[in-house]
């Protein structure tokens, strides 16, 4: 049944003819160039200039987060795309990362390749990341703010009040801090109150 | 037309001769730019910082619209949405435990009510501001009349 011959009958055979070690040492060597250009790869996905070679970035959310203090602040430290939106653990970013094939799909589709087509579609997305957060209980904000690295007596007293508020009724950052760095979408569906009269 | 000629030559002439008395006779007065030679480039002012958040901040006159007492750096107010609402909205004012909106914004130029804020009271800092940590650029004695200052 099984071919003995060919690649699949070399795989399967034990080796005569190479030592152990030096088929070691080839496979360590091998799996060090292949995990690292897996890992490069995997890097080179995951920075911002990856994220707006594609227009449907640039052109849109990423014109919005330059406005931000995400982008520019009195400190100078900088949140770029995938700090907020790729997760930091190994576990979580390849889910993340395979997770994005749907993102790639609709690229090819030209989902929301025009600015009218990104709006109509924006209220959709935005929730999608809401819920992520939601879930996730903020994991890709608290890379930075934590709670517990928090001295509210540096802050404003809205800002106190506000956090002692979240704090003790177990709520996460995006729970109130939603469109902070791009627009937010036209928000009738979730809070009439706050859109203009209709 | 010779004659006119004249006129005029000795009015500009008389102009010009005149205009260095009209500059020497401004020297009492500084410019917004201070003692700055023309060629100069003036100092540059220094920036003012946003006032952080407090508590309300009174009225100076009856119809006077309330002040912002926060920074609203990076608040968006577009025809999608308006972040001052998130907070100061009938719904929402309880649970931010800020002020309500005015019940007079609900009406259109008719005085017909709407059920929510007017497009015409939509856009909260063409009335509303915040505050700078700015010193009166001149001396003011203005005081708000008792009936709406706080009593100490």
């Amino acid at each position: 049944m099984a071919n003995n011959n060919g690649l699949w009958g070399m795989l399967k055979k034990p080796s005569a003819r190479y030592s152990l070690g030096s088929l070691l040492v080839v496979g360590i060597v091998a799996g060090i160039i292949l995990w690292g250009g897996f890992n490069t790869a995997m890097e080179a996905t995951n920075n911002e200039t990856f994220c707006i070679s594609c227009h449907e970035m640039r052109v849109n959310v990423y014109e919005e987060y330059k406005n931000t203090i995400h982008y520019s602040n009195r400190t100078g430290v900088r949140a770029t795309c995938p700090d907020c939106h790729v997760p930091k653990d190994w576990t979580h970013k390849m889910i993340r990362k395979i997770q994005a094939s749907n993102e790639l799909w609709h690229k090819m589709l030209g989902s929301i390749d025009t600015p009218e087509k990104f709006e109509a579609k924006r209220l959709q997305l935005a929730r999608n990341v809401w819920k992520a957060m939601k879930k996730t209980d903020s994991r890709e904000c608290r890379n930075c703010h934590d709670y517990k690295s928090m001295d509210y007596f540096e802050q404003g007293r809205r800002a106190i009040k506000q956090h002692e508020k979240g704090l003790t009724e177990g709520q996460t950052c995006i729970d109130c801090h939603k469109g902070i760095a791009h627009s937010l979408p036209a928000m009738y569906e979730e809070d009439p109150s706050t859109a203009i009269g209709q | 037309m010779r004659k006119s000629f004249v006129i005029g030559v000795s009015l500009l002439v008389g102009s010009l001769a005149g205009m260095p008395v009209a500059m020497s006779q401004g020297d009492g007065i500084t410019s917004l730019r201070g003692h700055n030679a023309l060629d100069n480039a003036s100092d540059s002012p220094v920036a003012k910082n946003w006032q952080r958040d407090r508590a309300p901040i009174e009225r100076d006159y009856v119809q006077q619209p309330p002040l912002i007492p926060h920074t609203i750096k990076g608040y968006m107010i577009n025809v999608k949405f308006n972040k001052c609402l998130t907070c100061h909205s009938w719904a929402n004012y309880k649970e931010a435990g800020a002020t309500k909106i005015s019940q007079t914004h609900f009406s259109d130029r008719d005085g017909s009510v709407l059920a929510n804020i007017a497009p015409r009271r939509y856009f909260c800092n063409q009335c509303h501001v915040p505050q700078v940590d700015a010193k009166p650029l001149v001396e003011n004695t203005f005081e708000a009349v008792t009936s709406i200052r706080h009593q100490q």
